[in-house]
């Protein structure tokens, strides 16, 4: 079983669903601490046949240090889906993460928000 | 397949800051344009499914009826520094079930709310958003043609919002009126941090 057509969502999850695939006869769930904003980046190659389709497709976007929301555009896949297909990867070794979302903006230093606001002027 | 990060000059580091700022606004005020002109890629769309729990239980099967949407953002990336992203997102315009979305607050660093002069009320809901959530916003009147019947302290008094808050007109098909807002809210959010850690000191 691969890709789209494999993924399912929860029934009990409330308003937002985590969704959950089922690969090779393993049902996986996404990781709690992946968000939008968290950067990926795939930490060694993969040899055709290695993974499913699906989770090929997503290493492959993430060869660079990407964030999973742009990892889902490129693969053309939910955002929740992609979650789950990463937390296998994550989980396999084939892809690390790094959460930088804070809780809230008052969490951002003052040089941060600085740094921001000077490169929106050079923009 | 093409690779979405093929066209980014800067390479980030894995241990780069990312950071987001939301753009809501009625339905078709000019959100995914606002994107487009300070994005330094095409903004790319991605799509989440929401669940809704309804309260009716199906009468013959006896199962609890669930509906299904499809919440699509489109969101565009500013690449500081190799350590510093910044994604613009782009809410859904007229569909309820983005408010409901708690991963699109959570870490915002703050949000931009357009509002359509012609349509005023259509921004209310994301203003009722970021208030209850905490989110520092600014309110950004986007200049249609021939729509400019308002003045600012119009459009303020008109939404409500805290005196605090910054309202600004804008024309967000033009680069420096989208990065005026942008500005704008930076500020917004360094005068409140500011307060935030005087009042932390105070204490
Ligand atoms: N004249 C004028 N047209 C604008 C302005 N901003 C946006 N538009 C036009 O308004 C239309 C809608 O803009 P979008 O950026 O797609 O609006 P949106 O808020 O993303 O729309 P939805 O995602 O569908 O809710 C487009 O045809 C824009 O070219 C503006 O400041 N002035
Ligand atoms: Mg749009």
């Amino acid at each position: 079983m691969t890709g789209e057509d494999s993924a399912w969502f929860d029934e009990d999850a409330g308003p937002l669903a985590r969704p959950y695939t089922f690969t090779r006869g393993r049902t996986h769930v996404a990781r709690d601490d992946l968000n939008m904003i968290t950067l990926v980046v795939a930490l060694r190659r993969f040899h055709r046949g290695e993974l499913d389709h699906a989770h090929e497709r997503i290493l492959e976007c993430c060869q660079d240090p990407i964030s999973i929301a742009e990892v889902a555009a490129g693969a053309d896949l939910p955002l929740g889906v992609v979650k789950v297909l990463l937390s296998d990867l994550i989980e396999q070794n084939y892809v690390i993460f790094r959460t930088g979302l804070a809780k809230h903006s008052s969490a951002t230093s003052p040089d941060t928000l600085q740094k921001v606001l000077d490169g929106i002027r050079e923009l | 397949m093409e690779f979405v990060s093929s066209d980014r000059t800067i390479r980030p580091a894995i241990n780069a800051t990312a950071l987001k700022i939301l753009i809501a606004g009625g339905f078709g005020v000019g959100k995914t344009t606002l994107v487009g002109s300070v994005s330094e890629i095409e903004p790319l769309r991605t799509e989440e499914q929401l669940t809704e729990r309804s309260t009716g239980v199906d009468d013959i099967t006896g199962v609890e009826q669930k509906r299904t949407t499809t919440v699509a953002l489109d969101f565009g990336r500013i690449t500081i520094s190799h350590e510093l992203i910044l994604y613009l997102f782009g809410t859904p315009g007229q569909d309820r079930f983005w408010f409901m979305w708690d991963e699109l607050a959570q870490g915002a660093l703050g949000a931009i709310v357009l509002a359509d002069t012609r349509r005023l009320a259509s921004c209310f809901a994301a203003i009722d958003f970021f208030e209850e959530r905490n989110v520092p916003f600014v309110v950004g009147v986007n200049c249609f043609d021939g729509s400019q019947m308002y003045t600012v302290d119009e459009v303020r008094g008109a939404l409500d919002v805290d005196p605090f808050v910054p309202v600004l007109l804008c024309d967000v098909r033009r680069r420096e009126s989208t990065k005026d807002v942008l500005t704008a809210l930076l500020q917004h959010i360094m005068s409140l941090t500011g307060h935030a850690q005087r009042a932390a000191a105070d204490n």
